[in-house]
């Protein structure tokens, strides 16, 4: 298979999930509301306060868009391993990182890039400065694509089980924790008007080592959840 | 072929396998005894107490070999999850998910005996420690292999997706591990330091005899675990047959 070929099906596949998405626009909007939710679950668990509120916002939306990136990931091969167009894939001959990556990347723009947009409606909710705000909106920016990459190992590994959706979040929550001691520290250290550049760039570090490494493990977990 | 690779090989094949563990099992179980029976004696009895911590350090003979086995186990338990994926090592596969249960017990007992240390030592019984921290952290890593492991019907499935959540794990470790330091030290001023930069002969020996001990228990353990896994997956096989028939004449 020549490299323009894989490239043919990588960006036919990433229009093809593309288009699906905007198909199911409810259940895109589903790990939205979720944020949401969750989020304003915690001004009423632990009280009002604007000074509490704004410590505690950096973690409060950080693992809030944990969990709502986990919730997403379950879905994210399992229609095309039940459908049988994962093996179609599979035996197609082209290079299955490629395919890896592009499901991978309709990934991040379907769930990661609204999460993204969202930031500044939970930044107001959360009573975090707007230097804060900023760097949320950055780190998230080099977050969630890490978040989709890293998660994607998890949901390969568990597409092929009947109940993959709790394992899952065992699965890769722990992987989540550098990402997000780094992202929320740099976000305390913007509102404390500390500096930051350092915890931006572990966090570009960390975006480029998983870049360079998921897809090929999420590949070989695909490959194995179809033997 | 030299003799190491022709041994390999042999460990390759399950009769072989089971036959040599078999042989090796009493030895490692024995040996583990008396070194523990020795390293506790020293550890419990003959060595002083601390000077500062008291005879609430003697905590340490059990809680400092299962810290360093949870993460010595991890890694083993990634390289032998490695040989099974890329080489189709039937038994490689079983001995890293043989590995899971274990290492999963060093790390409780690592974290229990460590908060235990902790209520007389720091006044609680739990600090968000770097080190604990870590070793939590690690604990979650082992449950997910364990939890994989077991969703599956298929044992060989399940060993080999087993196997690669485990080195995506070890890939991830040293990176958790330096986060949290990281954070720690952001968070909390460094929590009490060990005691001296040097630990006397009295104290050390013991604990080296206890960490010698350690690994002789989980290489028991291990075989002893795999040894019943392999049959289990082999029960319809000739050689476990001929080994039945051959139990019950």
């Amino acid at each position: 298979m020549s490299g323009t070929s894989a490239w043919h099906a990588f960006t036919a596949l990433l229009r093809r999930d593309l288009v699906l998405a905007f198909r199911r626009r409810t259940e895109m909007f589903q790990p939205l509301i979720f944020l949401l939710v969750v989020v304003s679950l915690f001004p009423l668990g632990v009280g009002p306060s604007p000074q509490l509120l704004a410590s505690i916002a950096p973690g409060v939306i950080w693992i809030a868009a944990l969990l709502a990136t986990v919730l997403s990931l379950d879905t994210l091969f399992r229609s095309d391993f039940e459908d049988g167009t994962l093996e179609q894939f599979v035996v197609s001959g082209h290079p299955l990182t490629a395919i890896a990556f592009a499901k991978i990347l309709a990934h991040w723009m379907v769930a990661g890039v609204p999460l993204v947009l969202m930031t500044p409606l939970l930044s107001l909710w959360m009573n975090l400065s707007v230097d804060g705000m900023v760097v949320m909106l950055v780190t998230l920016v080099l977050g969630t694509p890490v978040l989709s990459l890293v998660g994607s190992i998890g949901g390969a590994l568990t597409v092929s089980l009947k109940r993959g959706g709790q394992l899952l979040s065992l699965l890769v929550f722990p992987l989540y924790v550098p990402l997000l001691i780094v992202a929320t520290n740099a976000v305390s250290a913007a509102v404390a008007g500390l500096p930051y550049t350092g915890q931006l760039g572990l966090m570009v570090a960390g975006l480029i080592a998983a870049l360079t490494l998921a897809p090929f493990a999420t590949a070989a977990a695909l490959k194995l959840s179809l033997e | 072929m030299n003799p190491i690779m022709k041994f390999i090989h042999l460990m390759g094949s399950p009769p072989w396998f089971y036959q040599f563990s078999g042989r090796l099992i009493p030895w490692l179980w024995g040996l583990f005894v008396v070194l523990a029976a020795c390293g506790l004696y020293l550890g419990l009895v003959k060595a002083p107490p601390d000077y500062l911590q008291g005879e609430s350090a003697r905590i340490m003979y059990i809680h400092v070999p299962s810290a360093w086995m949870s993460m010595m186990i991890y890694a083993l338990m990634a390289v032998m999850g490695f040989v099974g994926l890329v080489w189709h090592v039937r038994i490689a596969e079983i001995l890293a998910i043989s590995s899971a249960p274990i290492g999963a017990l060093f790390t409780a007992v690592a974290l229990a005996s460590g908060s235990l240390w902790g209520r007389p030592t720091w006044g609680t019984y739990w600090v968000w420690d770097a080190r604990l921290t870590s070793e939590l952290v690690l604990l979650f890593l082992y449950l997910g292999v364990i939890g994989l492991y077991s969703a599956f019907d298929e044992p060989r499935k399940a060993a080999r997706a087993a196997s690669l959540l485990a080195l995506v794990g070890l890939v991830n470790l040293p990176i958790i591990h330096y986060s949290v330091t990281w954070w720690n030290t952001l968070h909390q001023g460094s929590s009490i330091g060990a005691s001296g930069s040097s630990i006397h002969p009295s104290m050390l020996w013991p604990l080296l005899i206890m960490a010698l001990a350690t690994k002789f228990y989980y290489a028991a353990n291990l075989l002893s675990r795999a040894r019943i896994r392999l049959i289990e997956q082999d029960q319809r096989k000739n050689w476990v047959r001929e080994l039945l028939q051959e139990g019950t004449a």
